[in-house]
């Protein structure tokens, strides 16, 4: 009786965490298209709602009604598992995030950790759809995305290694509080915009959109899927780019914390100022979707492989020198 | 020369200047149109759907010359005719398949009287073929509802002729 009443009170509280990530998830992709339209000066999804702020739930019910149409030569159960995979681990993700001091679901002390794991597991959704899939252009696209996954998170981990090291602990809580005196977008700037880069790649999206290149690939390892099953792999990208998002505030934009301990700023509720940086995030998300071109594959493992990651381990020699050599390492336990 | 491209590269000077751009181009006037509430301008002599008019005493203008039957390069016109009690020569059938029609313009090029015209209609989209081979009734029909547009597009129009 004791275990179902711990029982409830979590998946209530796992309820009011997933039904705001999915109505936010609804409401980013109109903001993506719209900023996408608003570029290229098109008008984008206005008719649906006020401002088409529901065309998302438009397009989810028109997925929801179509057909689920399944392969004759696919292989069925991991068909059918890897948009469930690819939308679960995007999901699960959430559980760590905090959104303010103590409004977080799981406050576990390896929570970057956890986070960093559950992102890299998430190339299992997009590899699965494209071996079962059965069909020639989502295997190539799932290749592509494995070796693309595989390599940004190389220098994803290594830019988190940089905060790390200021911060001394794996807390994500701990994380933003070590930025009370200065975000570590400041000293840290080159990482962030590695790190950004590295998470639009991380996320398939422009310009690193080569799993589902449409000139090329059809639309990758999403080809053969149809009707909910897509809905769920779209939904469970933009939750992943919304998880990239957060990660980039807690670790370089200060999470929850205002940019200036002063008045004005500092009477604002902390989760909306963790909101308003995960959307400052996702705006220049957008925005590079619209601007840049997309790259060529070897481009892109060249970037990867041969800047990226030697520019971030030199970061890290760098930086930790430079703590160690001022003496100001973080010592502190944290508890 | 090759300094200033690594340094470029480096500070991505043309992404930041492309980012500036794109913030620029949000705030400006959209191209687009709300398409059903707001429609685009048309020229008079758009080549929409077709029309047959009448003379303003309620007159078939169409003589059943079959020019325009003769000239119809998808051949979608079919034009049966009869002699009426006053002597005059009037259609008895003016089919025009719209599927098989290519809006070239023809028809109403041929026309001596401009009887078969095509107007600033483009909306005509229908649920089944068959609603769209239009015949005489309908033709008709449509140059009554569209007259108005109709003669003044050909007034705007003859100048250039």
């Amino acid at each position: 009786m004791q275990y179902l009443n711990i029982l409830i009170q979590e998946l209530y509280k796992i309820f009011f965490l997933i039904i705001p990530i999915l109505v936010s998830v609804a409401l980013i992709v109109w903001l993506d298209r719209r900023v996408w339209g608003f570029v290229q000066k098109r008008r984008g999804p206005n008719i649906v709602g006020p401002f088409g702020l529901f065309q998302t739930l438009a397009d989810a019910l028109k997925y929801i009604f179509k057909e689920i149409i399944i392969p004759a030569s696919a292989n069925k159960i991991i068909f059918i598992l890897a948009p469930i995979v690819t939308m679960t681990l995007a999901l699960v993700a959430w559980a760590v995030i905090p959104l303010s001091e103590d409004l977080v679901l799981s406050n576990i002390n390896i929570g970057i950790l956890y986070l960093f794991a559950v992102s890299s597991l998430g190339v299992y959704g997009i590899i699965m759809g494209g071996w079962a899939s059965n069909s020639k252009y989502p295997f190539l696209g799932s290749i592509r995305s494995a070796a693309q996954m595989v390599s940004y998170e190389v220098s994803i981990g290594i830019i988190i290694i940089n905060v790390l090291l200021c911060v001394g602990s794996l807390n994500l809580t701990d994380i933003v509080l070590a930025q009370k005196n200065i975000w570590f977008v400041i000293p840290l700037f080159p990482m962030f915009v590695i790190f950004f880069i590295s998470a639009l790649a991380e996320t398939n999206r422009p310009p690193f959109d080569l799993p589902e290149a449409e000139a090329e690939l059809v639309a990758g390892y999403q080809t053969e899927y149809s009707g909910m099953m897509y809905a769920m792999f779209w939904l469970g990208e933009y939750a992943n780019i919304l998880l990239m998002c957060a990660m980039g505030s807690i670790l370089f934009l200060g999470g929850w914390l205002p940019p200036l301990e002063i008045y004005p700023l500092d009477i604002i509720p902390a989760p909306i100022w963790m909101v308003l940086k995960i959307l400052f995030l996702f705006f220049l998300f957008s925005i590079v979707k619209a601007i840049v071109p997309r790259y060529r594959y070897d481009q892109l493992m060249k970037l990867g492989w041969k800047i990226f990651l030697p520019f971030s381990l030199l970061y890290v020699v760098l930086t930790a020198s430079f703590l160690f050599y001022f003496d100001m390492l973080p010592t502190k336990d944290f508890g | 020369m090759k300094l200033n491209r690594i340094l470029k590269t480096i500070f991505l000077a043309e992404f930041v200047s492309a980012f500036f751009i794109a913030i620029k181009e949000i705030f400006k006037r959209k191209k687009t149109i709300n398409y059903p509430h707001e429609k685009g301008k048309i020229s008079p002599r758009f080549r929409g759907e077709h029309a047959l008019r009448r003379y303003p005493n309620g007159e078939e203008r169409c003589i059943a010359c079959k020019l325009c039957e003769a000239v119809c390069p998808a051949q979608a016109i079919t034009i049966e005719s009869k002699e009426r009690e006053d002597g005059s020569r009037k259609t008895t059938r003016y089919d025009i398949d719209m599927l098989k029609c290519i809006y070239c313009g023809l028809c109403q090029e041929s026309c001596p009287v401009d009887a078969i015209v095509q107007g600033p209609n483009f909306e005509f989209a229908t649920e089944t073929r068959e609603e769209l081979y239009y015949n005489k009734e309908k033709l008709l029909d449509n140059g009554d509802r569209w007259e108005s547009v109709l003669e003044k597009n050909i007034k705007l129009d003859k100048i250039y002729r």
